[in-house]
C-alpha cells in the first residue's frame, strides 16, 4: 500500500480518538440543554473542576490551602495521605452531585420560565466562578493526572497491524495510544448506559418527559428540581469522564476548559439535543480536523485545526440547522 | 339521558373545597375575583364559561400548576378532603388523588404512547405487576391506545393524545380528575366518544372529575351539576338538569332563544346588564 494512504487511514484513526474527547464534551451538553433548555456554557470548566479535583483528592492536597494559609498565617499543604483513584473517583462523584445540587437550589430554581438567553448568561457567570474556585481550592498550576490508565503507544497493534503495509518498508503498523484506545471504551460504555438509563428506567423516562413538556410533567407530579439535579450530576459525571481523559493525556490545567469551545461545533453537526448525534458530531470533528490538517494543512500554512470545525459548523447552520440527529420537529395541522 | 343527581344532597361527600379564591397573574392582572366550588366525590361536576372566564386558572390554582406561569393565589382556600392544599406541589396532590389533564392535552411528543401512559405512574410506588394491571386498564377503556402503543405521541391524531392525555392521568390511580377542555379541536363524534368514557370511568371506576368546558352542550348533557364562570366569577350554579333548562343559559351558552335569536348587540348589552347586577 502507499505510504499517503497508511498515513491518511492512520490520521483517520487518531481523529477518531480525539473526536471521542470532544463527544464526551458535547455529550455533558446535550443532556442538559434537553432536559431544560439550558445551553450550559461551563460545561468545559466542570470537566476541568472534576479533574483537579479527583487529583487533589488523590494526592491529599488541603482544599483552599492558599486562603487557609493566607489567613491564619498556616503552613498546610496537604494532609499527608494519598487516596487510591478509584476511591477518589467516587469521592469525586460525590462533590459533582453536590455541585449539581447546589447550582440548581441556588441559581436555576431562581430562573424556571426566564429566557433562555438569560439562563445561557448564568451559565457563563457559572463558568467563571468554578472556574475561580477550582483554583482557589486546588491550585492553578499543572498536574499530572495517573489514575492507572495506561499509556504510550500500544505496540500490540503496530505489530499486528505493520502487514497491512504489504511489503512497504516505511511502514511499521498504526501508530495507537492506549490512552486513546481506552478512553473510546470508556466512551462507548458510558453512551451505552446513558442511553440505556434514559430509554428503560423510570427516573429516565421522567427525564425525556421533563424535556419534552415541563408543564405537563409537572402535572403527572414529576418533581422537575430533582430531575434537575439529577441532569446536571450526570452531566457532571460526564464532565468528570472526560477530565480524567484528557487530564491523563495532557496534564490537568485550565486550557480544558478550552475545549468547551471545541464542543460547540459538534453540537451545531450534530443536534443539540441528541445523543448519538454528539457523538457522531465529535468523531466528524476530530477526524475532519485531523485529516483535512493531513491534507491541506501544508497548502496553506497548517494550523488548520483551529478554525475547521467552525467552518464546517457553519456550512452546517447553513444547510442544516437541526443538525444531523436533532430532534424531529414534530409538527401537525 | 343522564338523570342529574342532585349532589347537594346531605350524605354526599365533598372532596374538593374551592372557598373565593382570588388569583393575580405577574402580581398585577388579577383574573379571578373570588371563585367557590365544590366537587362532590363520585360525580362529574362542570365549570363552563368563555373564553378567558378564567375556567384553567381556576383548576391550576386547584392543581398549584399556577406557580410555573407566575400566577399566585392571594385569597380564599382550597381544600380537600377537608384539609388545606394550597401549598402543597403537584405532586403531593397526584399522592393525594388529584391529577389534573391539561388544556391541549400537552402529550410528550418524543414519547411513545405507551411511555407517555407510564409516566403516569411516577408517582406510585407498588411495583411493576400494578404498573402492568392498570396499564391493562388504561388499554380497556381506550383500546385504540393499546394499537398505537409503540408510536410517538406527536404523530398521534388529536383524539388520540387527548385519549392518552387521559389515561396517562389515570395511570396515577386518582381520586379526582381535574379535566380542562377535552373536547378542544375534536370532531363531534369523538367528542362524544371521549365524554362516553368518562362517564363510565366515573361509574365504573368512581372518579370523580372536575370539567372545564366551552362546550356547554356537551358538558351539561354528561355533568351531574354546573357552575358558570363569567370574567372570574361564578355567574350561575346547580344541577346540570336545572341548567340546561334554565332560559338565559339556553340563551347565551346554548344558542336558543324564544324569541329566536337576539341580534350581538342585544346580548352584548344584556350581559353588561347582568353582570353588572350579579
Ligand atoms: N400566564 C398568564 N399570565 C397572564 N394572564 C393570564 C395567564 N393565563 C391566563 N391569563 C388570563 O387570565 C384570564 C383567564 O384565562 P383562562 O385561561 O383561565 O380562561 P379559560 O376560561 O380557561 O379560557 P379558554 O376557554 O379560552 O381556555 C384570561 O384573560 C387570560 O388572558
Ligand atoms: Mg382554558
Amino acid at each position: 500500500m502507499p505510504d499517503s494512504l497508511l498515513f491518511g487511514t492512520e490520521v483517520v484513526l487518531n481523529g477518531l480518538m480525539a473526536g471521542v474527547l470532544y463527544a464526551l464534551v458535547a455529550l455533558g451538553f446535550v443532556l442538559i440543554y434537553k432536559a431544560s433548555g439550558i445551553f450550559n456554557y461551563a460545561q468545559g470548566v466542570m470537566a476541568l473542576f472534576a479533574a483537579m479535583t479527583l487529583y487533589g483528592i488523590m494526592v491529599g492536597q488541603v482544599p483552599f490551602a492558599h486562603l487557609i494559609n493566607a489567613i491564619f498565617g498556616t503552613h498546610i499543604h496537604h494532609f499527608g495521605w494519598e487516596v487510591p483513584a478509584i476511591i477518589a473517583i467516587v469521592l469525586t462523584i460525590a462533590v459533582m452531585v453536590l455541585f449539581a445540587w447546589l447550582v440548581q437550589q441556588y441559581i436555576f430554581r431562581h430562573l424556571v420560565g426566564q429566557e433562555p438567553i438569560i439562563l445561557f448568561m448564568a451559565t457563563i457567570g457559572l463558568a467563571y466562578f468554578l472556574e475561580g474556585v477550582a483554583d482557589l481550592m486546588w491550585g492553578s498550576e499543572i498536574k499530572a493526572l495517573d489514575v492507572g490508565l495506561p499509556q504510550g503507544g500500544s505496540f500490540w497493534i503496530e505489530e499486528n497491524t505493520q502487514w497491512m503495509g504489504m511489503g512497504n518498508e516505511n511502514f511499521y503498523g498504526f501508530f495507537l495510544d492506549q490512552l486513546d484506545l481506552i478512553a473510546t471504551v470508556i466512551a462507548a460504555v458510558l453512551v451505552i448506559a446513558l442511553v440505556a438509563f434514559s430509554q428503560y428506567t423510570k427516573q429516565g423516562r421522567a427525564m425525556r418527559a421533563v424535556a419534552d413538556d415541563h408543564q405537563a410533567a409537572l402535572s403527572v407530579g414529576i418533581n422537575l428540581n430533582f430531575i434537575w439535579v439529577l441532569v446536571w450530576s450526570v452531566a457532571g459525571f460526564v464532565a468528570l469522564v472526560a477530565g480524567i481523559v484528557w487530564g491523563s493525556k495532557s496534564g490537568v490545567q485550565f486550557s480544558l476548559s478550552l475545549i468547551a469551545l471545541k464542543a460547540l461545533p459538534v453540537l451545531m453537526l450534530g443536534g443539540f439535543t441528541s445523543i448519538p448525534g454528539a457523538i457522531v458530531g465529535g468523531l466528524i470533528i476530530g477526524v475532519g480536523e485531523k485529516l483535512f490538517e493531513f491534507a491541506i494543512g501544508p497548502l496553506v500554512g497548517g494550523a488548520t485545526e483551529n478554525w475547521f470545525a467552525y467552518v464546517l459548523a457553519l456550512l452546517f447552520l447553513v444547510f442544516r440547522p437541526q443538525g444531523l440527529f436533532g430532534d424531529k420537529i414534530i409538527e401537525r395541522v | 339521558m343522564l338523570d342529574a343527581a342532585n349532589t347537594n344532597d346531605v350524605g354526599v361527600e365533598t372532596l374538593l373545597e374551592v372557598n373565593n379564591i382570588e388569583v393575580i397573574y405577574n402580581h398585577v392582572i388579577l383574573v379571578l375575583k373570588g371563585v367557590s366550588l365544590n366537587v362532590p366525590k363520585g360525580g362529574i361536576t362542570a365549570l363552563l364559561g368563555g373564553n378567558g372566564a378564567g375556567k384553567t386558572t381556576t383548576l391550576k390554582a386547584i392543581s398549584n400548576l399556577l406557580h410555573s406561569e407566575r400566577g399566585e393565589v392571594t385569597k380564599g382556600s382550597v381544600k380537600y378532603r377537608g384539609t388545606d392544599v394550597h401549598d402543597l406541589d403537584p405532586a403531593d396532590l397526584v399522592r393525594k388523588g388529584v391529577i389534573q389533564v391539561m388544556e391541549g392535552r400537552h402529550c410528550f411528543e418524543h414519547l411513545t404512547v405507551e411511555e407517555n401512559l407510564l409516566t403516569g405512574y411516577y408517582t406510585r410506588t407498588s411495583g411493576k405487576a400494578e404498573m402492568q394491571r392498570d396499564l391493562e386498564l388504561v388499554y380497556n377503556y381506550f383500546p385504540r391506545l393499546k394499537e398505537r402503543r409503540k408510536s410517538l405521541a406527536g404523530y398521534t391524531s388529536g383524539g388520540e393524545q387527548q385519549m392518552v392525555a387521559i389515561g396517562r392521568a389515570l395511570m396515577a390511580n386518582p381520586e379526582t380528575i381535574l379535566l380542562d377542555e377535552p373536547s378542544m379541536g375534536l370532531a363531534p363524534q369523538l367528542v362524544e366518544e371521549i365524554f362516553g368514557i368518562v362517564k363510565d370511568l366515573n361509574e365504573k371506576e368512581g372518579v370523580s372529575f372536575l370539567l372545564a368546558e366551552q362546550n356547554t352542550n356537551v358538558a351539561l348533557r354528561f355533568a351531574h351539576y354546573g357552575y358558570i364562570l363569567e370574567s372570574g366569577r361564578v355567574v350561575m350554579d346547580g344541577p346540570a338538569a336545572d341548567l340546561r333548562e334554565n332560559p338565559d343559559v339556553k340563551e347565551f351558552y346554548l344558542g336558543m332563544s324564544e324569541e329566536g335569536r337576539k341580534s350581538f348587540r342585544d346580548v352584548r348589552s344584556y350581559r353588561r346588564r347582568k353582570r353588572w347586577l350579579s
